[in-house]
This record gives C-alpha cells, sequence and structure tokens, in this order.
C-alpha cells in the first residue's frame, strides 16, 4: 500500500534537533529521520524506545557458556575421559581450570556474532538488500525527516519551512 | 549547543576549515580517484614479495618441513617466532577501537578503521604458520572438536594449543565482524556517491543496504558499544593464551608467571609501532593530514612509549626472578640470552625495545613524522628479536650439552616470512584503494566538538549553525521513488524548449567552426548519456559548463528532470573551470 509522506531536508544536525522537538510538540508523528551520522539524542527526541540488543548478547553470551560447558564434559570427561600428565579427568570441577579458556572464549564467540546477526536482521541489513533512504544525500551531509499525511499538507509543509529545512518534498512510498 | 562542547584547551582533531561534506569528499577521494605511480611500484613489490613467499609455502608443504632450519634441538623457530609477531601486531587495531572506545577517546575514529583492518591482515598472516607447521594442512580440520574417524577419540581441551585455535579463530571473527559493522554506513557513503554501476553495485552489496534510520544508528552504537566490552577482555585473552603455549611448558625461560601481561603489553607496543608505520605513510600518500594529524601521531608515540616501558620493566623483573628462583637452569638460561652465542639478538632486543622508545619523553622528538616512523621501524624489528630470543635461545642449549646446537634459517624459512610480509602488504594497500580508510560517519559526529572549524566559532562567540534563509518555499512532488537504485548513470530527457534557451543565453552558445568540443565525461558526476543531452541541449565545452551558477544548474534540473541537485553537489562549474585551465 502506497502512502503519502511528507520529507523535510535540513543540512544540520543542531536544526534537525530543533525541528524535531518542534514537531513533536506539535503533535505530529515523525515516522522517519535519516542521518548521515550518529546525532546524539535524537532517538530520544523522536520518542524511540530504548534498545533491547545489550540484552540479547547476555542471552547468547549464556548460550555460548552453556554449549562450552557441555561440549567439554561431554568431550572430556563423559565420552573419552584420559589421564593426562598425571592429572585424571574424573569431573568437570575438578578439572575446570584448564577448560576456563575455551568457556570464555565461545561466550565471547556467541555473544558477539549473534548479537551481530541480531542487528543486522532487525535493522533489515544483508547482502544484495537494497537501500532505503530516499535521498542520496543522507548519507553524506543532509538529514532527513519524513511525516505522514493526512490531508495536511499545507500546514506541515509550512510548519517543516519554520524549522529550518532546506527543502520539502511529497512523496508516495511502498510500504 | 552544549553538547557540543569541548575544552578549548583540547587541540582539534580534524584541521583545517572543514564542514560535513568536505570529510565526505575527502574520505571517498581516494577510492574514487586512480592510484598513482607510487602505489603500484610498493604493490608490485609486495606482490612480489607475496608470491615468493607462496612458492616457498608450497614447496614446504609438498616436500616436508624438513626444508626449514629446525633441527633437533631446536624444533620451534622461526615459524612461531613470526607466528606470535604477527598476532602481537594484530592487537593494536582491537586495542584503539575497543579499548579506546570504553575510553571515550575521540582521537581513536582518525585511525580505528585502519588499524582494525591491519589487525586483521595481520591476524591472517599469524595463522598461516600454524597451519603450514601442520606439514598436512588438508587435515587442518583435525584442530576441530570432531570426533576422529577411528573411533571418539577428541582433541585435548587441556592443550595451550588447542586454546590458542579457539582464541584466535574467535578473534579474527569477531574482529571482523567489528571492523565490518562500523563499515556499513561508510560504504553507504560510497555507494550513494558512486556514479559508475559497477562501483554502485559493489557498494551495494557491501553496505549491506545500510540506510541510516535514527533507530539503525541507536542499535549501532549500542552494538558498537557491546562488541568493545566483548572485545578488549578478548583482546587480552588471545596474548594471554598465546603466551600460555610458552608458560604452561616445562622449559627453563618459558616457565614463568610474568609471561601473560607481559605478552600483552608487548603485543600492543608493536602493534601501535605497526599503526605508526602505516599511517604515516597512509595519511600522506591519502592525503589525510586534516584528519590524522601530528597530534595523533604524538599520542601513538606515548603509547608506545609506556608499552615498551612496561615491556621493559618484565624484561628486568624476568631476569630478577630466575636469579631469586635459585634454580640453576633457570638462571643458566638468562646468563644465556645475554652473553652466549645469541648475545646480539638479546641485545638487539633490548636496544629496539626498551632503549629506543625512551626517546619519545622529548616532545620534540614524538611530534617529529621521520622520527616517529624510524623509531616505530625499530620497534618492529625489536619484537620479532624478542619472540626470537625467547624461542630460540631457550631452546638451542638445553638440559643435555652434547646436544646444544644453533639455529640457521634456510631460504625456505626466511622465503616465507617475506612472504607473509608481502602478502599483508598487498591486502593493506588494496584495502587503502576501495575502502573508507577513515571512520567518516563517526568522524562526523565529533566534527562540532573537535572540528577546528567549529571550534573557532566557538572560540569567536558565533554560534555553530544558521538557520537556513528559504525564502524560495516550493514544495516539490515527487513520483514513488522507484527510479533504479542501481541506476546507472543519469539519464536525462530533453523536453522544455523554452529552458534550453534561456541556459544557453547564460552559459553561452558554442560554434562549432572557430571551437572543438570537450569531453565532458572528464567531469566527476557527468556520464556518456548525460554529456549526449548537454551536447543536444548545446553545451559542448568546459568553458560553458564553468559559466553555471546555481540558476542554471536548477534549469537544467528542471530540463534534464532528474537527480536534482547533482550538478551543484559535484560542482560541475568548479571542476569544469580546472579542466578548462588544464587545456
Amino acid at each position: 500500500m502506497a502512502s503519502k509522506v511528507i520529507q523535510a531536508l535540513y543540512n544540520d544536525d543542531d536544526v534537525l534537533m530543533h525541528a524535531v522537538k518542534k514537531v513533536r510538540a506539535e503533535h505530529h508523528h515523525i515516522e522517519e529521520v535519516y542521518t548521515p551520522f550518529p546525532v546524539h539524542g535524537l532517538d530520544k527526541a523522536m520518542g524511540l524506545a530504548d534498545t533491547r540488543i545489550a540484552i540479547t548478547s547476555f542471552l547468547y553470551g549464556c548460550l555460548g557458556l552453556t554449549v562450552a560447558v557441555v561440549m567439554m564434559n561431554f568431550i572430556m570427561i563423559e565420552d573419552w575421559p584420559q589421564d593426562i600428565g598425571g592429572k585424571p579427568s574424573f569431573s568437570y570441577l575438578e578439572n575446570m581450570p584448564a577448560f576456563v579458556p575455551i568457556m570464555f572464549e565461545l561466550t565471547v564467540f556467541f555473544a558477539a556474532h549473534l548479537m551481530v546477526i541480531t542487528f543486522y536482521l532487525r535493522s533489515r541489513m544483508w547482502p544484495f538488500k537494497k537501500a532505503e533512504n530516499p535521498d542520496k544525500r543522507t548519507t553524506d551531509d543532509h538529514f532527513l525527516m519524513e511525516i505522514g499525511l493526512h490531508d495536511n499538507e499545507n500546514e506541515l509543509a509550512e510548519l517543516l519551512w519554520e524549522t529550518g529545512a532546506v527543502e520539502v518534498k511529497v512523496t508516495e512510498k511502498e510500504s | 549547543m552544549a553538547s557540543h562542547y569541548e575544552a578549548p584547551i583540547r587541540k582539534p582533531l580534524v584541521v583545517g576549515d572543514k564542514g560535513y561534506h568536505d570529510v565526505t569528499v575527502d574520505i571517498a577521494r581516494p577510492v574514487e580517484g586512480k592510484a598513482n605511480k607510487q602505489w603500484w611500484i610498493v604493490f608490485s613489490i609486495a606482490l612480489v614479495a607475496f608470491l615468493w613467499g607462496l612458492g616457498c609455502i608450497i614447496y614446504t608443504v609438498s616436500t616436508g618441513i624438513g626444508v626449514w632450519g629446525l633441527n633437533r634441538t631446536v624444533n620451534w623457530a622461526w615459524d612461531i617466532t613470526n607466528f606470535v609477531w604477527w598476532v602481537g601486531i594484530g592487537h593494536a587495531g582491537t586495542l584503539i577501537s575497543a579499548v579506546l572506545l570504553l575510553f571515550r577517546q575521540k582521537w581513536r575514529m582518525a585511525i580505528n578503521r585502519s588499524a582494525e583492518a591491519m589487525t586483521i591482515f595481520s591476524v591472517v598472516q599469524a595463522g598461516l604458520f600454524p597451519i603450514i607447521h601442520m606439514g598436512r594442512p588438508w587435515l587442518g580440520y583435525w584442530v576441530l572438536p570432531i570426533p576422529n574417524q577411528f573411533g571418539s577419540l577428541w582433541v585435548n581441551f587441556n592443550s595451550p594449543l588447542l586454546w590458542d585455535v579457539f582464541a584466535i579463530s574467535t578473534y579474527l571473527s569477531v574482529s571482523l565482524v567489528f571492523w565490518w559493522t562500523g563499515l556499513l554506513p561508510d560504504f553507504a557513503m560510497i555507494r550513494d556517491r558512486a556514479v559508475k554501476p559497477f562501483q554502485k553495485k559493489i557498494y551495494s552489496l557491501l553496505s549491506f543496504g545500510w540506510t541510516g534510520r535514527a533507530k539503525d544508528w541507536q542499535r549501532f552504537e549500542e552494538v558498537s558499544l557491546v562488541l568493545a566490552g566483548l572485545a578488549t577482555p578478548l583482546v587480552l585473552s588471545v596474548h594471554t593464551i598465546v603466551s600460555f603455549d610458552f608458560a604452561t611448558s616445562v622449559i627453563p625461560g618459558w616457565h614463568t608467571t610474568i609471561f601473560p601481561p607481559y605478552f600483552v603489553a608487548g603485543a600492543i607496543f608493536s602493534g601501535f609501532a605497526m599503526v605508526n608505520t602505516l599511517l604515516i605513510i597512509m595519511r600522506k600518500v591519502c592525503s589525510l593530514e586534516a584528519y590524522i594529524t601530528v597530534q595523533h601521531i604524538e599520542l601513538m608515540n606515548i603509547v608506545i612509549m609506556i608499552t615498551g616501558s612496561i615491556v621493559g620493566c618484565a624484561y628486568i623483573t624476568e631476569l630478577f626472578i630466575a636469579w631469586y628462583s635459585g634454580v640453576e637452569y633457570e638462571q643458566y638460561a638468562f646468563l644465556n640470552r645475554a652473553t652466549g652465542p645469541y648475545w646480539w639478538a638479546y641485545w638487539s632486543m633490548m636496544t629496539c625495545n626498551v632503549f629506543s622508545p625512551q626517546f619519545m619523553w622529548f616532545k620534540k622528538l614524538r611530534t617529529s613524522i621521520m622520527f616517529s616512523f624510524f623509531i616505530s621501524i625499530v620497534v618492529n624489528i625489536g619484537m620479532w628479536f624478542e619472540r626470537f630470543v625467547i624461542i630460540v635461545t631457550s631452546l638451542h642449549r638445553d638440559y643435555l650439552p652434547s646436544s646444544w646446537t644453533m639455529f640457521s634459517p634456510t631460504f625456505v624459512d626466511i622465503g616465507i616470512f617475506v612472504g607473509t610480509i608481502g602478502f599483508f602488504f598487498v591486502l593493506f594497500l588494496l584495502y587503502s584503494r576501495t575502502f573508507p580508510v577513515i571512520a567518516q560517519a563517526e568522524v562526523k559526529s565529533i566534527m562540532k566538538a573537535s572540528g577546528e572549524r567549529y571550534k573557532k566559532l566557538r572560540e569567536a562567540g558565533k554560534p555553530l549553525y544558521q538557520m537556513p534563509s528559504n525564502v524560495n518555499r516550493t514544495v516539490t512532488y515527487h513520483e514513488p521513488i522507484t527510479d533504479d537504485v542501481l541506476m546507472g548513470e543519469p539519464k536525462p530527457m530533453v523536453g522544455d524548449k523554452v529552458g534550453v534557451d534561456e541556459l544557453l543565453s547564460a552559459v553561452g552558445t558554442f560554434d562549432s567552426t572557430t571551437e572543438t568540443p570537450d569531453d565532458l565525461k572528464k567531469i566527476k558526476g557527468v556520464g556518456p548519456e548525460m554529456e549526449r543531452t548537454l551536447n543536444e541541449i548545446g553545451i559542448f565545452t568546459y568553458a560553458q559548463v564553468a559559466r553555471m551558477t546555481e540558476r542554471e544548474y536548477d534549469l537544467l534540473d528542471s530540463i534534464t528532470g532528474r537527480f536534482p541537485g547533482r550538478a551543484q553537489r559535484d560542482d560541475w562549474a568548479g571542476q569544469a573551470k580546472l579542466l578548462n585551465d588544464k587545456k
């Protein structure tokens, strides 16, 4: 379904921040903001919820640690216990110090990779994915705010010009 | 805005009068431009060295490890020396990007990209050595925890060599995703500037369709922070585990509890030296002096000085502990290092690693680019000798004097080592021409706090931004943006005859009897199709393009109807003026 949106381009992050605050104060719903670099405080100003990606990383890390423990317990203690250098493998706990490096490495391995994969999928990024930024300048030095239109085109356009937009566009968006 | 405040005493990290767009142009230049002669010369030398190394590797694998200079007493030498040397160099990248991120050191942003590239490329070199050393590299998968075909005999998880497999593969892969995630916005920048369809395609693929939504950036920053938090203990663990290869054995000179911290400090030391070596060359070749400033080099020199001193303390502690332990074998191992037949290696190590960084106490020396480069090379050499000393001098006189011997490398040993240096530089040189070598998105985010232009504005009490005076408030209407994203070049549509006349009256007409048409494709942003359109309109010469101003750009946009603002962004008039002058 195609919906009508209005897009305002800004050429400064401070102007953008003021604009976002002003548009929000006027009770318009900002659909998206595209920026060339992380503008600090923008997510708060837009009212975005905090990201939970760090929590997923913690959970993935726990999974990695579990995998390491289960794997080494099976391999070294249960399946083929050996007496290496006079130090027999009888229980996981007693032999644990030798397993700490691998437990640590697998924890990091799982936490890092699965978190990054989660990030890529949640933000819809993968090889051959087409970019969706509506204006190419938003990876260079322009900032683009996108607001949905509900028959309030002129009013919104006026507001956006007031906030210091350098360009205002009305366009249809596939969604 | 208050959030951009930075104490005036801090020197700018980006010098020169640079705004956001200047950063884009400066970082994209090496990628978009052509390689110069020096690049090709250095690349050819590196490639020859790499191929020579490859030949030596093939000879080793097809003939056997016997082609190396190893003997029964010295059964580990250059292979492991090179392995540890390369892994050590591979520490600075993650250290710069992760540890300095956690400490909020903004100066990391100019150097973290290249330092991480260096990390990945040098860990690749390091990984080659254990694989070759296996003798039968096609059985390399035996190091993975899979049961073998004779029964369920597994790998030995008590062995530091197996810990190494896990540590180094985790380190390599995590560094790689850390690096790549940071690269996405910068690849996207190059993608959105690319004019040629092939480049557009490649960078679209590499950037994974990065879009730069506010939510993406929020996640991006969180992911970077968490990865930094994970990579910091990881980077410390890697060289710790490498040092376990030695420390858990019972060879005098190796069986030392100080090894883990000492190896990690040495790794940071050698890594920063290599970063200095590479970046001092790169800032010059890619004209990035405005971003990698003398201040950056000075700060790296300070790190080199501190870690060099830590390494020096470790050397002296080792000597003290050897004496204090009362173990004769231990005492002899160290006496032999300093005064035995390998005294020259020991004292080269001492001179290069402990003595030479002390020059960095002098501000004049640590801010001298030539001197920094010289010391960085000296440190690289010294750190190679450190590993050689630890490995070979501890082995060559063992418990049985009748088996005491010396080690001399064969041409194959030397060839493989030189080959990895060549391979490393081949990778790094290719990287420097195809990747955005500075994390430009991050640099842009600190411009207002640490860029010279904005610092000057703040000192002068002027605002950091101006509200645009948008008098011409025309809302533009666009059809759905289904324009080919992998667009090829702009395809203009010629219509609008009125506009054409107006345009020509401003830029002047072309008289084919007295003038010759110029190759307008030389202007960046003008492809064959755009040139054809310009010709159809009546624009043939650089002089005509050079006369275009904003008004004519707008007219041109309204005639061609596509890619509004492109001519202005690429500054066709400015480019044409330069080309016209050169003609």
